[in-house]
């Protein structure tokens, strides 16, 4: 099995679902000959050529909008924001339209779109590349929210994504692009959203988290293992709608919970996953759920000192595992 | 001197590693901070990499054509007056803002340290969480046998799942579960307590007197008593019933009854059956306090006291309104012999909802009984006695019998306890040979 980058499974799972269906179309910023940014739609403009891998003007308003246009009008369109720190413009679009067509229609309309975002700081990206978005649109029945962690997960979940009939927000972690690395299987396969994924088996404490932040998990329990610290690692993977079971499985397991994002702690996805545990495991709970999250602070600084402060890093994980363990 | 590190660098906003492409400079040259070093290739970008200090190259760790993680050692670098021995880690910072900086050793002793704190510090051994509670209750396991292993000795979810895993369970120990046995009947248990101990506290025997050793069922009566009267607020009535109609039926009906079935068709057979009766219309008497309820019995098993010598049980007449008077005659004459013989059974004693007292078969005319806890009212039968009665016009010798009512207060009001007693009395002196079957 090849072993490709977290940016590379996208590429893949793009242009294997291109092959595999007329109607999958990518639109963005730069998508086109540029290839991306972050070189995520890289080489599909000479693959594909410029009726399916559409550049388009800096409007994000209209890139949704165009996208749920062609959605409901059959097509499959896998939109690209450049940064999830952009999409605000496409919000009216996205909320109030493409979340709400089918209920509207009475099920005659739907929008299968697909709309990919890297987000996620601690690369320098200051204000306005380092966001975290996910929080804006998970209370939005009709929305699916999809952060992957690995290549695997990406490769997919992306093309349950693109082949999912109603709209889904695919968040890739800008960071993760190349840092991430994993085996991939080469044939196709896809991934159920709305499923979470036990990605280490542990008998002391429970760390529930998604995107970069599972990786900074991992990082930590292999060192706390060497302190006798078994954690059991849950990825969410969908974070809207959550995966309530797992949830309840993976917390009734240690029954100490960790939560961790590198989002701002109030009001996130990590405060729903705390909800769910508390109105189901009260019995099984052997600590108070812990959150583990960005400060509420407007947004990821630019200084190297205060990015380092506000990001989340396998330290800060470490250091609350052990809390929670020792508790 | 000192020797400091350069690192790979963050070269992009996405970039996370740099494969050094060609080294431009070499051990032992001397760079100014912020000459180029190195050539690094990245996804993105193609990029020099400037030197953090100025100094001398010592040693070129990567080697050209390696690929190296941001924040990975690139080079060391000799550097006149350096602090190195503290510095490092802060030019890091600056130079790889991402990096995650570690100093596994420090962490190391500050964690051993707080744990070697918390160890004696016991604080939170009594703070069980919902997980411990759970599993304790489950498996009857008694926590304060139990150390804990979490901060402050908190007893953790996984000190109690190794023990059970390990089957030795530590179990209250037998003196508390004797604490906790009686509290199935806990009234009972502290008022007899109260009942033994407020015998002890004054009361001595003087000369000549005898000391009778309180036994089993003397004990049991007087916590009983303590316990009916400390609970229960107890209120009394009492009515007149003329039953000369049922004595002459009853002596008409004696001889022929002993002969025929073998026992006595004695009076109190009568009252217990009316008494059923007018529970049936009146289920307020045939009800317990509950604290926050009042509980109706639907079945009417009916207590009767039986004295023994020093002895007083109440044996229990069952579903007494589905019984003929012969039926309930029965029932006395068999309870009755059960306890002249000490054959009574804790069955026969069970289930009682009301109790009828025939305090008459001693010659009493008036008494105030103590309700048989958790009843809510006791009834008690006293002697039939010749009296001039006026009626209709004239005095005429009629048979008396006076009923007495003990009701719990808080379950009873006068009116329902009245027109319940209105209603024995009704049906008492109706019996008759005109209206009444024994059987």
């Amino acid at each position: 099995m090849a072993v490709i980058s977290y940016i590379q499974a996208v590429t893949q799972a793009l242009r294997e679902e291109m092959k595999r269906d007329d109607k999958v179309f990518v639109l963005g910023e730069d998508v086109g000959k540029r290839g991306g940014v972050f070189r995520a739609t890289d080489g599909l403009y000479d693959e594909f050529g410029e009726d399916r891998v559409l550049d388009t003007p800096l409007a994000e308003s209209a890139i949704a909008g165009v996208g749920i246009g062609a959605a409901m009008y059959g097509m499959r369109p896998v939109a690209e924001m450049q940064f999830a720190d952009f999409i605000m413009p496409a919000v009216n679009q996205i909320i109030s339209e493409a979340a709400k067509t089918r209920y509207r229609s009475n099920n005659d309309w739907s929008v299968p779109m697909t709309i990919r975002a890297p987000y996620g700081g601690g690369v320098h990206g200051a204000l306005y590349h380092s966001q975290s978005v996910e929080a804006v649109f998970a209370n939005q029945p009709g929305l699916k929210i999809v952060m992957p962690s690995t290549p695997y997960d990406v490769k997919g979940l992306l093309k349950a994504s693109i082949r999912d009939n109603d709209p889904v927000l695919f968040f890739e972690h800008k960071r993760a692009y190349r840092l991430i690395k994993g085996e991939v299987p080469e044939e196709d396969y896809t991934l159920p959203i709305g499923k979470a994924d036990v990605k280490r088996e542990g008998s002391d404490i429970t760390v529930i988290t998604y995107g970069l932040c599972v990786h900074f998990a991992l990082q930590a329990a292999e060192k706390l293992a060497e302190e006798g610290i078994d954690a059991h690692i849950l990825d969410l993977r969908t974070v809207y709608p959550l995966d309530q079971q797992g949830i309840i499985e993976a917390a009734s397991k240690t029954g100490k919970v960790l939560l961790v994002t590198e989002d701002n702690k109030e009001g996130g996805i990590i405060s729903e996953v705390s909800a769910i545990i508390s109105e189901n495991c009260l019995f099984d709970l052997d600590a108070p759920v812990q959150r583990l999250a960005g400060p509420d602070v407007p947004s990821m600084p630019y200084a190297p000192t205060m990015e380092k402060f506000f990001m989340m890093n396998p330290d800060k994980v470490e250091k609350a595992m052990r809390d929670l363990a020792e508790f | 001197m000192g020797v400091e590190k350069i690192n790979m660098p963050q070269l992009g906003e996405s970039v996370t590693e740099g494969t050094i492409s060609t080294w431009l400079v070499e051990p032992g040259d001397q760079v100014n901070k912020y000459d180029p070093i190195a050539e690094v290739m990245t996804d993105k970008v193609n990029a020099e990499v400037p030197s953090s200090f100025t100094g001398v190259i010592k040693e070129l760790v990567a080697e050209e054509g390696e690929t190296l993680a941001v924040g990975d050692l690139m080079c060391h670098i000799e550097v006149e007056g350096s602090t190195s021995e503290d510095k490092p880690e802060k030019s890091k910072v600056e130079e790889t803002p991402v990096q995650q900086e570690k100093k596994p050793e420090e962490k190391k002793t500050t964690t051993s340290q707080k744990s070697a704190q918390t160890k004696q510090d016991k604080g939170n051994k009594k703070r069980y969480s919902p997980a411990v509670m759970t599993l304790a209750q489950d498996h009857e396991i008694d926590l304060n046998q139990i150390e804990g292993s979490g901060r402050g000795g908190r007893i953790t979810r996984k000190d109690i799942e190794k023990i059970i895993e390990s089957g030795e369970i530590p179990q209250a120990e037998k003196d508390s579960e004797e604490n906790a046995q009686p509290s199935a009947q806990p009234a009972a248990a502290s008022s007899e307590k109260q009942a033994s101990a407020a015998a002890a506290s004054n009361v001595q025997a003087g000369e000549g007197d005898i000391e009778i050793p309180v036994n089993g069922v003397r004990k049991a009566i007087a916590a009983n008593m303590v316990k009916s009267k400390t609970e229960i607020p107890h209120a009394w009535m009492m009515v007149e019933v003329d039953v000369t109609n049922l004595v002459e039926f009853r002596n008409a009906k004696k001889k022929q009854f002993k002969e025929k079935e073998g026992f006595s068709l004695t009076y109190f057979a009568f009252f217990v059956k009316a008494v059923a009766q007018a529970l049936k219309e009146y289920p307020q008497l045939n009800s317990t306090w509950g604290g926050d309820k009042i509980i109706q019995r639907k079945a009417i098993n009916l207590n009767i006291a039986v004295a023994k010598e020093d002895q007083l049980f109440v044996p229990v007449i069952r579903d007494a309104d589905e019984k003929s008077i012969k039926g309930i005659a029965k029932d006395i004459t068999d309870l009755a012999g059960k306890a002249r013989d000490g054959k009574l059974t804790s069955k026969d004693m069970e289930g009682g909802t009301f109790t009828v007292n025939n305090t008459g078969s001693f010659g009493s005319v008036q008494s105030m009984g103590v309700i048989n806890h958790p009843q809510s009212a006791i009834l008690q039968v006293e002697s039939i006695v010749k009296r001039p009665v006026y009626q209709n016009g004239m005095f005429g010798a009629r048979d008396m019998v006076n009923l007495c009512l003990s009701l719990d207060h808080r379950v009873l009001d006068g009116l329902v306890a009245g027109n319940f007693l209105a209603r024995v009395k009704e049906i008492l002196e109706k019996m008759s040979e005109d209206n009444t079957s024994v059987y």
